[in-house]
């Protein structure tokens, strides 16, 4: 199993051998079993599995939140032991809070900038998203894909280097996601952040990584990772995304066919 | 009198099975209105047959009325009105409410908040606090008339022991049971001690201390009535047991029962208009 390199880009994350078990009752649960990943200073990686594989698991450890049984992660050559706002988590669910407004989720992070300071700030990000008119809304009052880009809001209004989320876009239909992930592709364009962000859906890692990280299912091992060499917006006919498709169903252990 | 309760009532239950024909609208306003005369009737019945009747020699025959009818409450409601006790009577219950169940909050919701949070902290408050819950407040009356007298305090006493609980554990599980991936999102955004409490932990609670409050206020309303039977000598429930005691006055006793009911409608509705404020209302909506 050779892992393609970061390539001349410097690692920014570097993982070795992490283990992680839950204790539930008498058994212990092995959940990821010596995962060993880099990622480069601004590249977007995509970390791929089926359901109940660790990919939650990994962030977790990845952001700080929870301690590996085995092995490290450094992060610019430091071992990760707490959450920094140089790298935020966007939860699976509950991503903002809906006893907040628009403005006040984004301000979350900027609580100790001056008043003026964090009201340019949230302007600037409200304008990103395209969420003006919204900024005294609550979450309740949105729907599913304005959410989403307040969460994102959120984590670029405190310029974090790294953004790790997960299945940011999975409850959102198959319209706003399209829509998101081409916002997400922007946004990511535009800064130099490093993002890792899980997802069960091939296609959307496809459109989305430089590279591909699939994970086996229990225990979650690295089963293979795939480089998406190919310029964006991708074209999803095309034999190269199709070739690398396969390559993805295949380390999936699924037949593409279906 | 009797034929036109009886008939009243045979019209209200007509009233009430036809009204099945009507849009579900007129239903909402036909079904409480007949089944509230359907009611009265029936109390008014059943009030004039516990009515006898003496006869002494040489006197006029006396009618005797142990239960009041409605219309005799009414009479009843009308001369505490106007000698001015409901409205002091009221006040004075309201104001042992006001101050127990303020007092209460006040203290429950901070030890709330931090025996939800700090497992340290629940460990030293929750057995307590889970020991004295099942104790009915009226239990502590003869500590409290000990302790303050038969005064204002005695009351006020109870009342916070009343809501006391309710509210610090209705916090304390409003707490526990926020999903950690708020707190971790906090902590990940750099908020520190006071702004995670102020900006995450009290606005993520706060749905629950609010419903948390409005059993407590209930509780409070339940047990200043019992409470003033015994501990106290004004007050509305002091009301109703010096209106028996004095003169057997069950026409006084009826109208402070419904004066009690209507106050107790009347709090219900204040607290729950906190469940409009607009940070909150995610707790109260179902998506
Ligand atoms: N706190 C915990 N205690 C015990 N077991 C846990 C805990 N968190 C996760 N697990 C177990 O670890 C395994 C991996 O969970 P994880 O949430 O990382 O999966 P996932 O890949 O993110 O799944 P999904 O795609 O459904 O979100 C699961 O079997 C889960 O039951
Ligand atoms: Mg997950």
């Amino acid at each position: 199993m050779s892992a393609p390199q970061t390539g001349e880009r410097a690692a920014k994350v570097v993982v070795r051998g992490l283990s992680k078990r839950f204790r539930r009752g008498r058994e212990e649960l092995l959940v990821l079993d010596a995962i060993d990943l880099e990622i480069a200073s601004g590249e977007f990686v995509c970390i791929l599995g089926p359901s109940g594989c660790g990919k939650s698991t990994l962030l977790n450890l990845l952001g700080g939140f929870e301690e590996a049984d085995a092995g490290t992660i450094r992060i610019d050559g430091e071992a990760v032991t707490r959450p920094d706002p140089r790298r935020i988590l966007v939860f699976q669910d509950y991503s903002i809070f809906p006893w907040a407004t628009v403005r006040e989720n984004i301000a979350l992070g900027l609580l100790r900038r001056s008043a003026k300071e964090r009201e340019e700030i949230v302007a600037h990000y409200v304008e990103l998203i395209g969420l003006q008119g919204f900024e005294d809304s609550y979450p309740g009052e949105l729907s599913g894909g304005m959410k989403q880009r307040v969460a994102v809001a959120r984590v670029l209004a405190v310029s974090p280097e790294i953004v790790f989320m997960d299945e940011p876009l999975g409850a959102l239909d198959s319209l706003t996601r399209l829509a998101m992930r081409r916002e997400l592709l922007r946004i990511w364009q535009r800064g130099r952040m490093t993002i890792a962000l899980v997802t069960h859906d091939v296609d959307e890692s496809l459109q989305l990584a430089d590279r591909v990280v699939v994970m086996t299912s229990r225990p979650g091992r690295i089963a293979g990772i795939v480089s998406v060499d190919l310029p964006h917006p991708r074209d999803p006919s095309a034999s190269a995304y199709n070739a690398l498709k396969l390559e993805l169903f295949d380390l999936l252990g699924v037949r593409a066919d279906v | 009198m009797s034929v036109t309760a009886f008939v009243t009532a045979a019209l209200a239950a007509v009233a009430i099975v036809a009204s099945r024909g009507l849009r579900q609208r007129a239903q909402a306003v036909v079904l409480p209105v007949a089944t509230g005369v359907l009611l009265l009737a029936l109390w008014h019945l059943w009030a004039e047959s516990t009515r006898y009747e003496i006869a002494t020699p040489g006197e006029p025959v006396r009618t005797v009325e142990v239960f009041p009818t409605p219309e005799r409450t009414l009479v009843a409601f009308r001369e505490l009105l106007s000698d001015g006790r409901l409205l002091r009577y009221s006040i004075a219950s309201l104001f042992r409410v006001a101050v127990g169940f303020l007092l209460a909050a006040a203290i429950g919701i901070p030890l709330g908040l931090w025996a939800g949070w700090s497992t340290r902290a629940s460990y030293s408050i929750n057995p307590f606090v889970q020991a004295l819950r099942p104790i009915s407040p009226l239990a502590w009356i003869p500590i409290a008339t000990l302790t303050f007298g038969i005064r204002d305090e005695a009351a006020i006493f109870i009342i916070f022991l009343g809501s006391f609980f309710p509210i610090v554990t209705g916090t304390m599980s409003a707490v526990r049971s926020m999903p950690v991936a708020y707190v971790r999102s906090a902590h990940n955004f750099g908020l520190r001690k006071f702004e995670l409490l102020a900006h995450v932990v009290f606005p993520a609670a706060l749905p629950q201390i609010i419903t948390s409050l409005r059993i407590a206020l209930g509780v409070a309303w339940l047990v200043i009535v019992a409470a003033e039977m015994n501990a106290i000598q004004s007050g509305l429930g002091f009301l109703i047991v010096d209106a028996r005691n004095m003169g057997m006055r069950y026409d006084l006793v009826v109208a402070a029962m419904l004066v009690i009911g209507a106050i107790g409608i009347g709090l219900d509705f204040l607290v729950r208009r906190l469940e409009r404020i607009d940070s909150v209302r995610w707790g109260f909506t179902k998506e």
